[in-house]
């Protein structure tokens, strides 16, 4: 015996098998197969959560996933802390460590349960109307106090330390739910051949077959034609059988995710083991057998601990060996519950008396009477009594005019109730599935599908077990059929057991009670009781998705699985329409909550996103470089000697690249080798240049825009024969620049005879720029004369550098003498360590991305994205020259034609001057003609780079300003948080205008 | 998440392409008047129902294609080669509609 309300025998516990787990730092035990919902409720734990809201004390109402109140919090460690877990699906383990949610410091006295009589409050609206005013209050006050007071748990403190695994798979015939009906349909659809995954949320199969051990199919108890069914299932070798699995979304074109958990049940998990495991299975049919979940009876405080489904205490009494209480009050609407009655009084439980609302009770009330039982029919509850606890109700009498006698009071610790079993059609409804309302039986059922889906047993409305059966296996088979498998011989099943009763009543029961105070729950998770939803419709909420969003109802972690239907229901009477004329609020992904880890999967930590590397760059960190992100790029930003500050090193390798020579990694530039009898034609029409004519061994800087003419990227074109190109894109741009050119060669010009093949990361590029950079190259040349009239500035040809073939390019980024050394990626790094050690040997540097920066920027050479944003022309960033005007079609000519791309008031590339060299201007700052600019004044552009100039001493900035060309001489205005900023606009070139460093 | 019928590979889950947006645009002339310009570049049909559109299947074939789908199920109807003429979205709408109601 492990407490007080354990059965002494039956069950599908091993009471061999003893557990023990804490819950709340209490010890406790239990037994091999209980949930930590049974084990508590066998314990006498009556009150497992405080309410969201209220702050009320609340026990288990439901034995499954839908259970609303028994959130708990599952302790491993504090990378291990699961917060919002359902108890019922938390299996017990040994040493398992659960706390309660939601109440402060402790379940039996909780400070904030005062909000229980504030509750005048926190009626429909309250996050609306409470909190409006004053707006400083809300972050100062009203947010932190309910922070502290509502939520449902609080996260892990450490990072989460286990992995979760991710499996793609398809299948012929994906069977949801491994109750009678989806054990049915996987039996059927396994015997044609098909494909087959079975699975179900539950740690075994069998659903409700599992709470009904009296229950027969085909003569056999139903617990042997499980094992029988999936002894029979295990040995096909095409199917595949998950349990504690989850099919929680279903996705288009019957792309359906499964969360199975893999570990959490374990006492010591292998850690070699996933903790859980997505499954996205995309399926060639889906059988849906997804079951029905029970309706409460909605009635005055009803939420009272003890109160709980008239199916779940049935669940709880043979599944688990756990009688709920001593003294049971049945309340019924339909005639499901009379079944928990007699199993109840067969474990000992006096049940008190059966209370059903319906005025002449059902087929079943005939029996329970003649078997003893004490029912009144046309009767309810008019109140609950007691508060942590159950302790008796106040019955009602209603009369056949409508109006309600008050009753007597019936002492009891324990309230059966059904209202019905509502169809669980939240999978069919992801599908995009349409329902229907099927009048004869007040319920939505699946209608037409979207997908190849096909509903059976309890949630296509299918009440007894014999039928469930009969359609699983038919649906089984025509799945398989359509998954173009063979045909399998029709099955009909011989079965004993309860039929659930789909419909009964709806809504708020009839009660005596004053219906504008009185506080009838209809969803516990988010505390919303019958008269929020009055008042909501009384304010003028009609539509039932605002008033779901007004009153939060259905809104909470358990997405209102017990109260959707109730909640329609009482709209629906408050607005004098039916309950199918409110309509279903849309039913979301996941069915039940998914934790972040089984997303995420692998993409964590390093494997969060790919990270691309030089092939040099194991040398750029051994020589002290600190790298930062350019996209999936590690970029080295410099490269400070010991003890040098990065801003040092940055000034260092500027000044040295001017007076000597730098050494910078180029790799990451994006790379693309056109080849093809009409390469020349094509890049000729897809950069605005002129490009036909470029000679073999020379090389271009080009610009690419979109036919609306506005900057792409740019780069280099290099003729290295007629019919082969060597381009290079911005670093940024490399995927989007080929992703172009193919669409063009593809779908534009699909008679040019033209391949365009990503070379990226073949290649290795080291640039060596500065006045000695012919001096540190020279001597590792083989097969070409450097000299600059045989070599001059945007020549290009192969070659050997250091004994490694080559592409060599005379190109300069920073305005001086300079070359690209292209080799072979595998040898990028053997010719970092030649040209390294040369130029160490003339006094020079290395350099990374900000030096290159600077150097650029006191250029004026634009990067694009960073002084382009994709609203300016080639023109507008003084690139106008570069345009081939003449040729008669190439992209983004039409777009540049336009007359307001070529008007006044274009924004365009400048340099601004500040007068005190110290000031260095904010990129992204405004620039204003009025040095005191009121709110909304008109912006005449933004600062697009702004550096500390190491060569020109003071700071340099490039900005787009309207007519900025027409501009230059005059000043202009940065509003800055300290005041404006004067500037005069300038050319955008600081240093060597000219150009003779470039050609030297 | 769907699955997409490339006209080469036959259907692929949906993270192997890129959408390329409506179909059957003509790329503006050099010489296209402002109002033609800005209708081939910034203005698309938005239809509700069946549209033609441009895929390509990236992480495959990496060949660009068009497809027929429905703005409203999400269902694609058929898909072709660049080149193949463009299907007669209405004809084809009440082909659908007749074979429905069968
Ligand atoms: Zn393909």
């Amino acid at each position: 015996m492990t407490g007080p309300f354990r059965t002494p025998t039956g069950g599908r516990i091993d009471r061999t098998r003893p557990i023990a787990f804490t819950f709340d730092g209490r010890r406790y035990t239990g037994f091999q197969g209980d949930t930590l919902a049974s084990a508590l409720l066998a314990a006498g734990v009556k009150v497992v959560g405080r309410s969201f809201k209220y702050h009320r004390p609340r026990g288990l109402v439901s034995a499954g996933s839908d259970e609303p109140n028994a959130l708990v919090t599952v302790i491993r460690d504090a990378g291990r802390t699961t917060p919002n877990l359902v108890a019922n699906e938390v299996e017990l383990r040994e040493g398992l460590v659960a706390e309660s949610q939601n109440r402060w410091p402790s379940l039996a006295f909780d400070v904030s349960a005062v909000n229980d009589l504030l509750s005048p409050i926190f009626v429909s609206g309250f996050y609306y109307k409470t909190f409006m005013w004053p707006k400083s209050f809300w972050s100062k006050v009203f947010e932190p106090v309910i922070r502290a007071a509502a939520g449902f748990g609080r996260a892990p403190t450490a990072a989460d330390p286990d992995g979760y695994a991710q499996r793609f798979v398809h299948c012929d015939v994906l069977v949801a739910g491994g109750g009678p009906a989806g054990l049915a349909a996987a039996l059927a659809a396994a015997e044609s051949g098909a494909r087959v995954i079975l699975c179900d949320e539950g740690p075994e199969f069998g659903g409700s077959l599992l709470a009904e051990p009296a229950a027969t199919i085909d003569s056999a108890p139903a617990a042997q034609w499980i094992a029988a069914t999936l002894a029979t299932l295990a040995a096909h070798p095409r199917v595949t059988l998950l349990t504690r699995t989850c099919a929680f979304g279903y996705y288009q074109d019957n792309f359906v995710a499964l969360l199975e958990r893999v570990t959490d049940h374990r006492a010591a998990p292998d850690p070699a083991l996933p903790r859980e495991c997505l499954w996205q299975v995309r399926a060639a049919q889906v059988v849906i057998a997804a079951g029905a979940l029970e309706r409460p009876l909605v009635f005055p405080d009803n939420d009272r601990p003890g109160v709980m489904l008239a199916g779940a205490a049935r669940a709880w009494v043979n599944r688990w060996g756990v009688a709920a209480g001593a003294r049971a009050v049945v309340y019924t609407a339909s005639d499901s519950a009379y079944a928990a009655a007699h199993d109840l009084r067969s474990a000992g439980v006096e049940i008190v008396r059966i209370l059903d609302l319906r005025p002449d009770g059902g087929p079943a009330t005939a029996v329970a009477r003649a078997a003893g039982l004490t029912v009144e029919t046309g009767a309810g509850i008019d109140r609950v009594l007691g508060s942590t606890a159950v302790t008796g109700v106040v019955t009602a009498r209603h009369r056949a005019d409508g109006t309600t006698a008050a009753g007597e009071t019936l002492a009891c610790d324990l309230v059966l109730t059904s209202a019905g079993w509502t169809p669980s059609v939240h999978l069919f409804s992801q599908s995009r599935g349409r329902l229907r309302w099927d009048a004869a039986r007040a319920t939505f059922l699946p209608g037409t599908p979207h997908e190849a889906a096909r509903s059976a047993g309890a949630c296509n409305g299918t009440a007894s077990l014999a039928d469930c059966l009969d359609e699983g296996f038919a649906a089984g088979a025509a799945a398989a059929r359509d998954a173009g498998h063979g045909a399998v011989a029709a099955r009909r099943f011989a079965a004993t057991g309860t039929a659930i009763d789909i419909g009964g009543f709806a809504g708020e029961a009839p009660h005596g009670g004053n219906r504008d105070r009185t506080r009838a729950f209809v969803d516990l998770q988010h505390d919303v009781t019958a008269k929020d939803i009055r008042l909501a419709v009384r304010e003028g909420f009609r539509s039932i998705e605002h008033v779901k969003r007004y009153t939060t109802t259905g809104m909470a972690t358990d997405q209102g699985k017990t109260s959707n239907i109730n909640a329609l229901a009482v709209a629906a009477a408050a607005t004098g329409t039916s309950l199918p004329a409110v309509g279903l609020t849309t039913f979301r992904r996941p069915y039940t909550p998914v934790s972040f880890g089984a997303f995420a999967g692998a993409s964590r930590g390093d494997l969060f996103d790919p990270v691309r590397r030089t092939p040099a760059h194991a040398r750029a960190t051994v020589a002290g470089a600190v790298f930062e992100d350019v996209g999936q790029w590690k970029r080295a930003l410099c490269l400070p000697a010991p003890g040098e500050s990065e801003g040092a090193a940055v000034a260092r390798e500027v000044r040295s690249v001017r007076a000597t020579v730098g050494l910078f990694d180029a790799s990451t530039l994006g790379k693309i080798e056109v080849v093809g009898p009409d390469a020349a034609t094509f890049l000729d029409r897809f950069y605005v240049n002129a490009l036909a004519k470029l000679p073999v061994g020379r090389c271009r800087y080009v610009v690419a825009t979109r036919d609306d003419g506005f900057v792409y990227d740019d780069g280099i074109v290099a003729r290295l024969a007629p019919d082969r190109f060597h381009v290079t894109t911005t670093t940024g741009g490399a995927a989007r620049v080929h992703a172009l050119m193919e669409d063009f060669l593809q779908t534009e010009w699909p008679d040019l005879d033209v391949w365009a093949t990503s070379i990226t990361e073949r290649w290795a590029v080291m640039a060596i720029q500065g006045p000695q950079a012919r001096a540190v190259l020279a001597p590792l040349v083989e097969g070409l004369d450097l000299a600059p009239e045989a070599f001059p500035h945007m020549s290009v040809a192969t070659c050997t550098v250091a004994g490694i073939p080559a592409r060599l390019f005379r190109v300069s980024f920073t305005g001086e003498l300079g070359f690209e050394v292209n080799v072979p990626a595998d040898h990028g790094a053997a010719l970092w360590d030649r040209l390294a050690a040369r130029v160490a040997g003339h006094g020079g540097t290395l350099y990374g991305t900000e030096a290159m920066h600077v150097l650029r920027a006191e250029k004026g050479y634009v990067v694009v994205g960073q002084d382009t944003d994709g609203t300016l022309t080639p023109d507008d960033v003084g690139l106008g020259w570069a345009v081939g005007r003449a040729k008669a079609d190439f992209v983004g000519k039409a777009g540049l034609a336009r007359p307001d791309l070529a008007g006044p008031g274009r924004r365009q590339l400048v340099g601004l001057r500040v007068e005190d060299p110290e000031v260095v201007l904010v990129e992204g700052a405004q620039i204003t003609a009025d040095p005191a600019p009121p709110p909304g004044t008109h912006a005449l552009g933004h600062v697009t780079s702004a550096y500390a100039s190491p060569n020109l001493g003071r700071g340099i900035a490039l900005a787009v300003v309207e007519d900025g060309r027409s501009r230059i001489g005059t000043i202009v205005h940065v509003p800055m948080p300290g005041g404006s900023i004067a500037a005069t606009v300038v050319a955008p070139v600081f240093w060597d205008e000219e150009g003779r460093r470039l050609h030297a | 998440m769907l699955l997409v019928p490339c006209p080469w590979c036959g259907p692929r889950p949906e993270l192997e392409f890129v959408a390329a947006g409506e179909a059957h645009v003509a790329r503006p002339s050099p010489d296209a008047d402002p109002t033609a310009l800005a209708e081939a570049l910034y203005f698309r049909a938005n239809t509700k129902g069946l549209i033609a559109e441009r895929w390509r299947h990236l992480h495959g074939c990496g060949r660009f294609f068009n497809a027929v789908r429905h703005t409203v199920t999400d269902k694609f109807v058929m898909s072709y080669r660049p080149g193949d003429p463009a299907p007669d979205l209405a004809r084809l709408a009440e082909t659908l509609a007749a074979e429905a109601a069968l």
